[in-house]
């Protein structure tokens, strides 16, 4: 009986952390609700009861009276976890891991994180402001100058989160900065128009996360998880359009 | 549109949609059919609009050929779909009216930054619609291909 509840506690901690890790990096809340029934189901338990919310979990299986709750705390993107943990699920159910080593791979990809290296980010900002600025505005002369604003307005983002981690404050910072950058280097003479730089600098920071969960929440039924998401993506929104409304102001 | 300009807004779209799938950190070995969607969503848009379809059409088109394209190389990767989907629909944003709804504002010009704000409104409506009736298209072919296996 004791081994029996051993098993059910080890079942309840690797689907909680599953689910705790996939929320946590940005996933849909019915991707999370399917890997954790998987997984619970896989494991052997012959029913389970869940309650997932963007900012908690809360699950049961076989009945029993010990419910297990899971808080999220941090949200952040970073969409290889996601990946991870539906690879181990995958591998779970073919028998090609088992429930302890499960459970220590989670804990383990929770404590890391693989980023690409902040180089590599940088030039992928720069690689998302200037193409998309002459997808949209067909201005070609400005492109380089475009890429260095949206590098240095993604550098400006990438610091302020590390050290105040507010991410709305940050896009709001970021966005600013990447408006006085253009209306400078345009006085400058290095670019054309303020507008097209700005278009394209502030692309790297569009919430393009939120937006697409929101829907796809909204959609699976999750009245409560969609919306919320919608307003993170809307204040994200507004905090970069305040940055840009500002520095228009004062020109 | 001549076939240079053709051309450079396809390379654009394929860097860009790799690009932001890096900044979201996207597997590595998703980045490259993402930005494949990324330019066929993309690519859609564009024709509409030039052929006469009008932007909100063009959206709605785009994000359904992204959100069917990206069920598919989920299934193929057997990979979350949402590493496809994401960086994919950063093409179809609407930044440029944003931006101008943004500027009008601020500048109180308040009837233009209006029309800019429907188009806005608009365009988000039709991409959401867009994997709306990508996730019906999805749907009848999971229900489909269970009817034929049991066949």
């Amino acid at each position: 009986m004791s081994s029996q509840k051993k098993r059910d506690q080890l079942i309840l901690h690797t689907a909680l952390t599953a689910g705790r890790i996939m929320i946590e990096n940005g996933s849909e809340i019915e991707r999370v609700e399917d890997t954790m029934t998987r997984i619970a189901h896989n494991a052997g338990a012959q029913t389970s009861q869940l309650f997932v919310m963007i900012t908690g979990i809360l699950m049961a299986i076989n009945g029993e009276v010990g419910a297990q709750i899971e808080p999220v705390k941090r949200r952040t993107f970073d969409l290889e976890k996601i990946a991870v943990v539906n690879d181990l699920s995958r591998q779970y159910a073919d028998h090609k891991i088992d429930l302890r080593q499960f459970a220590d791979r989670l804990d383990h990809l929770d404590s890391v994180s693989r980023y690409f290296p902040f180089w590599l980010q940088l030039v992928a900002a720069a690689m998302v402001s200037g193409p998309l600025e002459v997808v949209f505005r067909h201005n070609l002369p400005d492109f380089w100058i475009t890429c260095l604003v949206g590098m240095l307005g993604w550098w400006v983002y990438y610091v302020l989160n590390k050290y105040i981690q507010i991410r709305f404050l940050s896009e709001f910072t970021a966005a600013a900065a990447i408006g006085v950058m253009a209306v400078v280097f345009v006085h400058m003479g290095l670019g054309n128009s303020v507008d097209d730089i700005i278009i394209g600098s502030v692309m790297p920071l569009v919430p393009g996360v939120p937006i697409t969960n929101s829907v796809r929440d909204i959609l699976a039924g999750n009245l409560v998880s969609g919306p919320a998401r919608g307003v993170e993506a809307l204040v994200s929104a507004a905090a970069i359009g305040f940055g840009i409304a500002m520095v228009l102001q004062f020109l | 549109m001549s076939v240079l300009e053709f051309i450079i807004e396809v390379a654009g779209t394929y860097v860009a949609t790799i690009a932001f799938g890096i900044l979201i950190n996207i597997p590595r070995r998703a980045l490259n059919v993402g930005g494949w969607i990324g330019v066929l969503g993309y690519v859609l848009y564009r024709f509409t609009v030039l052929w006469g379809g009008g932007y909100v059409i063009g959206n709605l088109l785009g994000a359904v050929a992204i959100g069917v394209a990206s069920l598919q190389a989920a299934k193929l990767k057997k990979m979350p779909m949402i590493l496809f989907n994401i960086p994919a629909i950063v093409p179809l944003v609407p930044g440029g009216q944003a931006y101008q709804m943004i500027k009008n504002f601020a500048l109180g010009n308040n009837s233009t930054a209006l029309v800019f704000l429907l188009q806005v409104v608009m365009i988000s409506g039709a991409i959401a619609f867009g994997f709306l009736l990508s996730e019906l298209v999805n749907r009848i072919q999971r229900r489909f291909w269970r009817h034929r296996k049991r066949l």
